[in-house]
């Protein structure tokens, strides 16, 4: 029988309140422009923070206030784009795609090890002791702190145990690239090819004594190749994505490194 | 207890924050500039105010009458709960813009422990309506105040040169403690003092 009381005693409670609510809510309605709702909705819902607001929804409100442009949302691409231009009637710049990369092959194999790490399987943590246990103080230290922030799992490790971001399911929100501690991992447009997979901007003989696949600097790929998009600046060679990009793969053939890669 | 006791105790001697270390999620989360503190902090008031009223009410006439005083923790919650909602609801009619700068934090009292904590206080201490009101509005009363004093820190905190480690919130903890220190001054020999007791 006290079950029974119980019962309806909170339900009945719960009643009163969930009726009062609901009335409050209908007269305590706030009127949204149709237009904003239509934004809202089309979000994709990630709350990546991508496109540099606090989420979706204050994306959505920053665009219908004209403060924000369209298009700045990763995940949604190009569709969104075209969507919200639809809903706001105006014309949208469509700009590329970008992907995260890890600028990095190296691992214990080809890269030497000052030390042997047995802290927190975190990056940050690691980078605190003498920058790392890699010799190469630039390069990626395979704890995988950017594989535990991804909020879409696109980042994992290729059978060597390097990390690899699947180009597929990156949605560019940039988590990954601010929680490196060395910086290795960059957006990059989604249709370019050939990287220079170093950030090492030691030089070449330096490099030659910590890495075996670490960029030297030598050059070969800016000069030896006529009109190549990548140029080396302070030791390190990088694709210019705005040049042409048909003579990158003779780049990467002649490059001594080989550390000109193609992108999975 | 005397009326003006009830306040001193929960504005300063039991402030809920800097004493007993409820409710340190907003705490620290909205403290970062003034105003929105002050927003939290009327926020808060509103609810614990409310919830004391009206939980004295949920336990008097519906939970003791039927020897369901075991239920206490489930209505409070849904008595906090719906309260917070309709909170939620009339701020954001009355400031969009305070409803954007509280966020997360404002369905967030509905967890916040200083809530259920002064509910569950005013039970033990068997306080009646009125006194359950007023210690309900004092312990948000406190609470204010501790997170005004907080964002004001804070915000000379941004100017000061502070080591990277323990720049944003672990300065923010740390002062929180000195603060809390400070008000370790404030003890039950103050209500014997004035003549409260």
């Amino acid at each position: 029988m006290s079950v029974v009381i119980a019962f309806l005693i909170v339900g009945i409670l719960g009643l009163i309140l969930g009726f009062g609510l609901a009335v409050a809510e209908k007269k305590l309605a706030v009127e949204k422009d149709p237009k904003l709702v239509a934004l809202e909705s089309s979000m994709p819902g990630a709350n990546c923070g991508g496109c540099g607001f606090a989420g979706c929804q204050a994306y959505a409100e920053a665009v219908f206030n004209g403060t924000a442009a369209p298009g700045l949302c990763s995940p949604g691409g190009e569709a969104l784009a075209r969507k919200m231009g639809e809903i706001l009637g105006v014309e949208v710049e469509l700009k590329e795609k970008m992907t995260a990369f890890v600028f990095c092959r190296g691992g214990s194999e080809v890269t030497k090890t000052d030390y042997i790490y047995k802290g927190m399987a975190d990056c940050n943590a690691a980078a605190l002791l003498q920058g790392g246990p890699s010799g190469c103080k630039e390069g990626c230290l395979h704890l995988g702190s950017c594989i535990s922030v991804c909020p879409v799992g696109a980042i994992g490790r290729d059978e060597k145990g390097n990390i690899v971001v699947d180009k597929e399911k990156c949605i560019a929100c940039g988590k990954c690239v601010s929680v490196c501690p060395n910086h290795v991992i960059k957006l990059i447009p989604y249709s370019l090819e050939w990287v220079c997979a170093c950030n090492n901007h030691e030089p070449g003989g330096k490099v030659r004594k910590t890495c075996q696949v670490g960029c030297i600097g030598c050059k070969m790929c800016e000069t030896k190749v006529d009109g190549s998009p990548f140029a080396v600046e302070a030791f390190l060679s990088s694709n210019d994505w705005n040049k042409d990009q048909s003579t990158a793969e003779k780049a990467a053939e002649i490059c001594p490194q080989k550390c000109i890669v193609r992108r999975s | 207890m005397s009326y003006l006791g009830i306040v001193i105790t929960y504005v300063f001697i039991q402030n809920f924050i800097l004493v007993q270390f409820m409710g340190l999620c907003p705490f620290i989360g909205v403290s970062k500039n003034s105003e929105s503190a002050i927003g939290m902090g009327v926020a808060v008031t509103f609810v614990t105010a409310i919830t004391s009223a009206v939980c004295w009410g949920v336990s008097h006439l519906l939970l003791t009458p039927f020897g369901l005083d075991y239920l206490q923790t489930i209505a409070y919650i849904l008595v906090i709960a719906a309260l917070v909602q309709l909170v939620e609801m009339v701020i954001r009619k009355m400031s969009p813009g305070l409803y954007q700068a509280l966020g997360i934090y404002l369905p967030l009292i509905t967890t916040n422990c200083a809530v259920l904590g002064i509910a569950v206080i005013n039970a033990d201490n068997g306080y009646n309506l009125l006194e359950s009101f007023v210690a309900g509005l004092s312990a948000g009363l406190g609470f204010t105040m501790a997170i005004i004093l907080m964002s004001n820190i804070r915000e000379k905190l941004e100017m000061t040169p502070v080591r990277k480690v323990f720049r944003g919130v672990p300065i923010a903890f740390i002062s929180a403690g000195l603060m809390a220190l400070a008000f370790m001054m404030f003890d039950k020999s103050l209500l014997t003092n004035l003549g409260l007791v």
